[in-house]
């Protein structure tokens, strides 16, 4: 049996004083699927990418990513694990305006220790495969919001991650920049890539993702694969 | 609390570190200052009160009273340029026994039926002022240590005549040991002998050219030759205020230093303290604060922490001042010296208007910010300035932390500039600091002559009456403790040095001569110009004793007050503080005939190489028992309170100068690390570890530090080579190149890296708060 990417067993996360922000969540993701993790404002959906991105930590439960055992790491660990396991792609892109295209793609691998020419050659790759090689120069400010994107993702994918994981990547985009980066994580997910994707967007989890964690008041209400995800967008409709 | 106020609270409460950095900033100037403005005042005050209120002479002249007439003398009251004159005086220089004692120092007893009034009018400290013969009033300052109703007694003159005390003086111009009424003096000369005294106040005697010019003018219709010696007031002057005018030059050093670090400090405080507050300034503006209520509210958040820190400044100052006061005291014979008020009121409103006037300047750009604009801040893509400087780094064959900390600064080139400009002044004060330790050290060293690695000292001699106790023990022969000492297995090079009192015309009071058997050249003496030496007859004398006398090298002077006069000739300048400089040094054989008996004699010794010196001193010490005389390793004492002051002030000072530059440093560092929250959140989102994180943050004040402290270093050096002569100077000693060129290459190196040592201290702190810093609150930070 293939070892799952995420597997989250009974995690739960309080804030202070606060209701949970996730109660006693557990989730499986196996290698190659597209998970998209919906739900509205406070719900937890954050939370349980931070969880699993290992920038948090539960009260109680495990978290296991690709083998590791983040909820166990020290800062040192998490910082070793984001940077071998997992790529992080955000909302509002969080490039470093003072880098080129090139230099904030190359940033990981260079943290990780990557000699400068080997990091260079697979930035180049990624800058191609994801069509934005014309800009490795340039320097953020000058991009569009689709291209920013683009250049975040090639960020998160450049030491080659078991899992990518998003942050309400279409959020600061556009109409048609947000279905541009939609056909970018649907095509890296035909190729095999894991990718988790936190939004309230349901167009988006339905355009590029084949499974659909719905998450309120930080309990699981629903797990779905995409053939339900359809349906229940019919329903959705109808009601309206 | 009215809204203005809770926005000030908040602001002062919140923003502790820049509060804490203005705090400290303000504290260390007001200390320095009050310290620095207290010094300036006493070193003054005391001498210049006491000689306006006794009328001081100008000038005193000595006259040879076997080429002169009393009514010659009278008439040069009418020179040009003279206010008043009192005089002629009869003076004579006797050599006392006093009860139950041994002979004691050579003594200027002046001849004089009252106090005075117009001239030189002695303050009577004690007792009454003598009305017929056999009575004698001494000076305050004398060796005799005067007790009323002590009998002194000159037993080298005719008649042997005792005198009874009955006052204790004080002429401000130091003008006589002793007086006596007239009718006494002749008593007190010997045939041949004897002078006279002219007491002389000037029209204008503000420099020493006045003085000297008067001096001229009523000599000018005496015959040539009859003035032996003269003494101005500025030269009494200076010696009376040596001890707190050394400090001077030095306070005024570090209290500029202090200022000048205050402003660059508190202003940049302040002003990134706006900066970083332009979102805040538009909420504010925003809610109703008018462009008034808003540079009000930020010069109240910058006077604030400035209040406190110069309340504890004028605290720090004056405890500071508490041991440096207290020399002055003893220095004046008070007990009232104190920080003047008014100091402490001139530095609060100096330093409190400075405080207000910087902080003012940078609010006022608050003020005017448009509301909009402010608020827009952040959400703006930055300037986009360095990214030179980053691609450069991002080439060098560097970890990607260090390379993205080396490009830093250049993003924000003047936060770099100020936090560079605190650490350059943090290393000029740590290169000034180690300077002056080690000049004062070479100082030392010269005062103390300490090059023997093995010493048996002199004999304490006689002072004042003997009381009451055990029976002294004869003094030991010098000539049986040098054969002994030459007899030794392990004696390398060896040399003696006997002191004896004597006189100089033109000064009042005794001088020490030392005389030399066998070459002392090696024993310590830092010659500041001219040679050491070489035969009898030859002499070295320090710095203040030339000034003193009006000699230059290559001049005779004469030695009075022994059983004959000597003369010797000035061949070299050589720096000893001791005595006010008031010695020569010239070779024992020089003293043979006017003093036979040399029994105040200390042996310097140097072992031969491979000797122990403590066994050789134990050793040594059993031959010399029987003698009475013990040797001791190692050489004289090189300890005193001025140094330990100083060192002890520079310390202090030192270590608040560094404390402020690297508070700046933190201040700069928190605000860039605060700025750049998110940034470096989406660097751990991306893998860097937390020692990554520091590694980034000190890199970023690695460049800063290095040129600061590469600039700090000759900046200090020079500040040194600027103090340090300035400092001799004012206690009239002209210093040798071992104690100005104190700096070697070797010791240069660790100081110019001491910059990048108080960049790394400050930013310290930030870069932990960064690498803590949780990734998931940094992402969300905006």
């Amino acid at each position: 049996m293939t070892m799952p990417v995420i597997e989250l067993s009974e995690v739960s996360r309080r804030y202070d004083d606060g209701p949970p922000a996730l109660h006693e969540a557990s989730l499986t993701v196996q290698p190659g699927e597209a998970v998209a993790i919906l739900g509205p404002s406070g719900s937890g959906k954050s939370t349980l990418l931070n969880l699993v991105a290992g920038l948090d930590r539960p009260d109680t439960g495990t978290v296991t990513v690709d083998g590791v055992r983040v909820d166990r790491l020290g800062e040192a660990g998490s910082a070793l694990y984001r940077r071998s396991k997992i790529g992080m792609v955000f909302q509002f892109f969080n490039l470093l305006d003072d880098l080129t295209v090139t230099d904030n793609v190359v940033l990981p691998a260079r943290l990780a220790g990557t000699a400068r020419g080997e990091a260079d050659r697979r930035a180049a790759e990624l800058l191609e495969l994801l069509g934005i090689d014309r800009h490795a120069r340039a320097y953020p400010g000058r991009l569009s919001g689709g291209e920013r994107q683009r250049v975040a993702v090639a960020r998160a994918l450049m030491n080659r991650p078991a899992l990518l994981l998003a942050d309400e990547p279409t959020g600061a985009l556009d109409t048609a920049a947000g279905q541009d980066v939609s056909r970018l994580l649907t095509g890296l997910n035909a190729e095999g890539q894991t990718i988790v994707v936190v939004t309230h967007d349901l167009a988006l989890a339905r355009s590029c993702t084949n499974r659909t964690v719905r998450i309120a008041d930080g309990r699981i209400t629903e797990d779905v694969r995409s053939q339900d995800v359809r349906s229940q967008a019919v329903a959705s409709q109808a009601v309206r | 609390m009215s809204a203005l106020g809770k926005v000030v609270r908040a602001g002062v409460t919140r923003r502790r570190v820049q509060t804490l950095v203005i705090g400290l900033a303000t504290m260390m100037a007001v200390a320095a200052s009050v310290l620095g403005g207290s010094l300036l005042v006493v070193s003054g005050a005391p001498f210049d009160d006491a000689f306006a209120r006794q009328h001081g002479a100008h000038l005193s002249v000595q006259f040879d009273a076997g080429k002169v007439r009393a009514g010659q003398l009278a008439k040069s009251e009418d020179a040009e340029g003279v206010s008043s004159a009192a005089g002629p005086f009869r003076t004579a220089t006797i050599t006392p026994r006093s009860d139950g004692a041994g002979p004691g120092w050579p003594m200027t007893v002046v001849g004089r039926g009252d106090p005075g009034r117009d001239v030189d009018e002695v303050a009577l400290l004690d007792g009454r002022w003598p009305s017929h013969s056999g009575e004698i009033v001494l000076s305050a300052d004398s060796s005799l240590l005067p007790t009323m109703g002590m009998k002194i007694a000159f037993p080298d003159l005719s008649g042997r005549p005792t005198l009874t005390v009955v006052g204790v003086a004080r002429s401000v111009t130091h003008t006589a040991d002793a007086w006596v009424v007239p009718s006494q003096m002749p008593a007190l000369t010997a045939p041949g002998s004897g002078g006279y005294q002219m007491l002389y106040r000037f029209t204008d005697a503000g420099t020493a050219a006045q003085v000297t010019a008067g001096g001229k003018a009523v000599t000018k219709s005496l015959p040539p030759g009859t003035a032996v010696g003269e003494q101005s007031w500025l030269t009494v002057k200076k010696t009376a205020e040596r001890d707190t005018a050394v400090y001077v030059p030095y306070l005024l050093a570090f209290g500029a230093l202090g200022l000048i670090m205050s402003v660059l400090v508190v202003g940049n405080v302040v002003a990134s303290a706006v900066g970083s507050g332009t979102r805040r300034i538009g909420v504010l503006k925003a809610v109703g604060f008018t462009p008034p209520q808003v540079v009000r509210a930020y010069v109240d958040q910058a006077l604030i922490p400035a209040a406190a820190g110069t309340v504890l400044g004028v605290l720090a100052g004056h405890l500071l001042a508490v041991p440096v006061l207290a020399e002055t005291e003893e220095v004046y014979g008070t007990s009232s010296l104190g920080v003047a008020p008014w100091v402490d009121l001139a530095v609060i409103a100096a330093v409190l208007g400075l405080v207000a006037a910087t902080a003012l300047a940078s609010a006022w750009r608050a003020g005017r910010l448009r509301t909009a604009d402010a608020l827009a801040v952040g959400r703006t893509a930055s300037a986009g300035r360095g990214r030179w400087a980053a691609r450069l780094a991002g080439r060098l064959p560097l970890p990607q932390p260090v390379a993205l900390g080396l490009a830093r600064p250049f993003t924000r080139p003047a936060r770099a500039l100020a936090m560079g400009t605190a650490i350059l002044f943090g290393t000029v004060a740590v290169t000034f600091t180690v300077g002056m330790g080690a000049s004062l050290g070479q100082v030392m060293k010269a005062k103390a002559h300490d090059a023997a690695d093995v010493v048996v000292p002199a004999p304490l001699p006689d002072f004042g009456p003997g009381g009451p106790g055990p029976k002294k023990q004869p003094k030991a022969d010098p000539v049986a403790v040098a054969t002994a000492i030459e007899a030794a297995a392990g004696t390398g090079r060896y040399y003696s040095a006997a002191t004896v009192r004597a006189t100089v015309p033109g000064l009042t009071g005794t001088i020490d001569v030392i005389g030399f058997t066998g070459d002392a050249s090696w024993g310590g003496y830092s010659m500041v110009s001219g040679r050491w030496i070489d035969r009898p007859g030859e002499a070295v004398v320090p710095s203040p004793f030339l000034a003193a006398t009006g000699t230059r090298i290559g001049d005779t002077v004469t030695l009075n007050g022994l059983a004959e006069p000597v003369t010797v000739r000035i061949v070299g300048e050589v720096l000893d503080p001791r005595n006010d400089g008031r010695q020569v040094f010239t070779d024992a054989s020089t003293l043979t005939a006017a003093h036979p008996d040399l029994r105040e004699t200390s042996h310097h010794i140097a072992v031969s190489s491979g000797t122990d010196v403590t066994g050789y001193a134990d050793t040594l010490n059993k031959d010399l028992a029987p003698l009475g005389v013990t040797a001791r390793a190692g050489g004289l004492d090189a300890g005193g309170d001025m140094v330990v002051t100083l060192n002890a002030l520079s310390a202090i000072l030192t270590l608040m100068l560094v404390a402020v530059a690297a508070l700046g440093v933190l201040n700069g560092v928190l605000l860039d690390t605060r700025e750049r929250v998110r940034e470096i959140g989406v660097q751990k989102a991306l893998g860097m570890t937390p020692r990554q994180t520091v590694a980034m943050v000190l890199t970023s004040v690695v460049v800063t530090g290095l040129v600061a402290g590469a600039l700090g270093v000759p900046l200090g050096v020079a500040l040194h080579g600027w103090v340090v002569p300035a400092m001799g100077d004012s206690v009239g000693l002209r210093l040798p190149g071992s104690v100005i060129t104190v700096y070697h290459g070797a010791e240069l190196l660790p100081l110019a890296l001491g910059g990048l040592l108080i960049a790394t201290l400050g930013a310290l702190l930030p870069a932990g708060w960064a690498a803590a810093a949780r990734t998931a609150t940094a992402l969300r930070t905006e």
